[in-house]
């Protein structure tokens, strides 16, 4: 286990210098020459060296990229081009807003979906898998978008159930933060609800015809043990992969859910820092979005591991 | 104490109906080794798992099996949870795949503890530890963390054993327990399943294939053939003295222990069993059987006691026949 847990450490770790690279070559690739953006009017000669010199823009490739690296891990993201505040702050900002939603919306369609695909393996044939095939395939072909803005319509501007939009932070009044988060974690939610509903579906129905279920109930298990624990165990190693799979999904739908519900969140930084050519932040904001999907398809290994033991030890052995 | 009463089960499945057992009946008395033996597909397992209802949601049961005065096949849900694991308890033929692989042992042997004792979890891990040592698994404490895919076949039927008498049941459905296991091994459960019947009194209904098992262990045999029971007697005076011409055919081709091993499968009578939608009137062994007649094609043979234990033919073999052994006389011809 620690081995395998040690050679998997090691690839997310290749994986984010790679992706420093591509983020510090890319940034570099763009036309123009940053001495001239951050000179602004006063184009003069002096300046423009002073600039280079003080951003190291005449040392080789190489030196820029360690100092691009050593800062940005010392936390030096460096400051945004249009505003002046340091990315690090904007970040630090934004980021709570999205982790919240995101694992917001994550446990809500994790319960749904879990909840409805068990029901819908169960009643098999009946009225309830109709139901929840039906959910499913809406909850799937729905855009984000025409959801959310529904909801709007509908829940705030209609009924006024829930605030159209903003946002409160989590610690300063967290019934009011919830208040906000609710219904665009739900609609951020819902196309994930499904694939997992559907996921956990077929793969319960699969697990409830195997020999080790008849072997549950031969044993004078209670039903809710057979299916919750012995069949629904053995599905989860599937669902967590697809879950996996969707998590990249989830983060640019947060994109638009914030958008939508004007939510200060990471998603809302990105697209503003594209929309002004905010250099230093897209870098920032790129480089984070790479490092949370390494980190998510580490803890979705982890997760998997700790789901079936199999993986575990043929990992442990070599 | 086990009276099983014209069991039929039929699977309605996407190729139409299979009428998997046909009116079987049977007797399961305390503490003896009751053997049901067939060729693949005549039914054993659906029969032994239509006792207790585990089959599928598709498979349609009529009939009954009636345990201490109560129908199992008429049983609620909840009664039948409660005979489940402490009445009637199964191993079952896939020993690989029987294991739920995500559990370790010790939670699945637990678990067939705590499923009918109100009793503390630590006691329940003793109990366990108890019950792999009872079955021969060495180092049973440390197997208790153990998941059944670091096990072998031998060891993971063992811990399937295991589980079935956790709760000392009175009737032990063992299905094929030592077919796929070598030779040692097989001894070695037979060892344990034997011992069980002694020591608990527990009853156990053995589904082989290998009649040298059958002869070893069982007291009385069944033997069925196209989902239905053919011939049904004492071991010793059915083995001596077989009847019909389908256990004959069974006997003839266990000619000894190393033939045996050579062809694996010991059943060497020509043609298949074959797979019935419906429940003719007529004897289903009828197209393999060297001594059908036009009656054995217009009429089920009815199972009736003839010299000694009970057969369904229409032409069963004589005492003189058995006694020159080997083949059948001539073919019958009254029809
Ligand atoms: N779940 C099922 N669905 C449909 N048909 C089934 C099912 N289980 C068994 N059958 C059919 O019922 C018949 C009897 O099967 P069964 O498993 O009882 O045979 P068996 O005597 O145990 O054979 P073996 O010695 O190979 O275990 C077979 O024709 C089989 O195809
Ligand atoms: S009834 Fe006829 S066909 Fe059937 S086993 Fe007896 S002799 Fe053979
Ligand atoms: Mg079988």
């Amino acid at each position: 286990m620690a081995a395998y847990l040690l050679r998997r450490a090691g690839q997310s770790l290749l994986t984010l210098v790679l992706a420093t690279i591509v983020v510090f070559a890319g940034v570099r690739a763009l036309p123009g020459d940053p001495a001239l953006a951050l000179a602004g009017e006063e184009r003069d000669a002096a300046t423009l060296a002073a600039i280079r010199a003080k951003y190291g823009l005449d040392d080789s490739v190489i030196e820029q990229y360690w100092a691009y690296v050593t800062n940005t891990f010392q936390g030096d993201l460096g400051r945004s081009i249009r505003t002046g505040i340091p990315v690090r702050d904007m970040i630090v900002g934004a980021l709570p807003v999205t982790l919240e939603l995101s694992l917001l919306a994550l446990v809500i369609a994790s319960i749904l979906g879990l909840l409805t695909g068990m029901l819908a393996a169960v009643r098999r044939g009946g009225p309830s898998e109709w139901l929840a095939n039906g959910i499913a395939l809406l909850g799937l072909s729905i855009p984000h978008f025409w959801l959310g803005l529904m909801a709007i319509l509908w829940l705030s501007v209609g009924l006024g159930l829930f605030p159209a939009s903003g946002h409160v932070p989590l610690l300063s009044d967290p019934v009011a933060n919830l208040h906000h988060m609710v219904m665009p974690a739900v609609i951020l939610g819902t196309g994930l609800a499904a694939v997992i509903m559907r996921q956990t579906r077929s793969s319960m129905l699969e697990a409830l015809g195997e020999d080790y279920v008849r072997t549950a109930r031969a044993k004078g298990l209670r039903e809710r043990q057979v299916v919750g624990v012995h069949a629904l165990r053995n599905s989860l190693i599937v669902v967590v992969t697809i879950v996996g799979l969707q998590l990249g999904n989830l983060i640019s739908g947060a994109v638009v859910t914030e958008q939508i519900f004007g939510l200060p969140g990471f998603g809302k930084l990105t697209i503003d820092s594209v929309f002004q050519r905010d250099y230093p932040v897209i870098q920032a904001v790129v480089l984070i979005t790479a490092t949370a999907y390494i980190v998510i398809n580490f803890a979705i290994d982890l997760l998997y591991s700790v789901i079936d033991p199999r993986i575990r030890v043929a990992g442990g052995a070599d | 104490m086990l009276s099983v009463r014209d069991l039929t089960v039929s699977f309605t499945g996407e190729e139409g109906v299979v009428c998997a057992v046909d009116r079987v009946s049977f007797d399961v008395r305390a503490g003896e080794v009751l053997s049901v033996v067939g060729e693949s597909g005549c039914g054993k397992s659906v029969t032994a798992m239509a006792l207790t209802r585990l089959l599928p949601p598709y498979a349609r049961v009529t009939g009954s099996a009636v345990l201490d005065g109560v129908d199992l096949a008429a049983a609620s849900p909840r009664t039948l949870r409660h005979v489940r694991g402490k009445d009637v308890a199964y191993v079952f033929q896939e020993p690989m795949s029987s294991l739920n692989p995500v559990f370790t042992l010790g939670r699945q042997v637990t678990e067939a503890v705590l499923a009918h004792e109100q009793v503390s979890r630590s006691t329940a891990e003793q109990r366990a530890v108890e019950l792999l040592d009872l079955v021969g698994i060495p180092g049973a404490r440390d197997r208790l963390r153990v998941y059944p895919h670091q096990l072998s076949g031998g060891m993971r039927q063992r811990v399937m054993i295991a589980m079935a008498v956790a709760c000392n049941p009175r009737v032990l459905v063992a299905d094929e327990p030592t077919t796929a296991l070598d030779v040692t091994v097989q001894a070695g459960i037979l060892d344990v399943l034997r011992d069980l019947r002694t020591r608990l009194g527990t009853a156990v209904v053995l589904i082989t294939h290998d009649l040298g098992v059958v002869a070893d262990v069982a007291d009385r045999v069944v033997v069925m053939y196209a989902g239905r029971i053919v011939e049904r007697g004492e071991v010793r005076e059915l083995f001596r003295r077989p009847r019909h011409p389908y256990t004959k055919g069974l006997l003839g081709a266990v000619p000894n222990a190393e033939a045996r091993e050579r062809s694996g499968r010991l059943l060497e009578i020509p043609g298949l069993v074959p797979v019935l939608s419906e429940q003719p009137d007529a004897c289903t062994f009828a197209d393999r059987c060297p001594r059908a007649s036009a009656r054995c094609t217009e009429h089920e043979p009815p199972l009736e006691n003839v010299a000694g234990h009970e057969v369904a033919c229409w032409h069963p073999h004589t005492d003189d026949e058995n006694a020159t052994a080997g083949r059948p006389a001539e073919r019958s011809s009254d029809a």
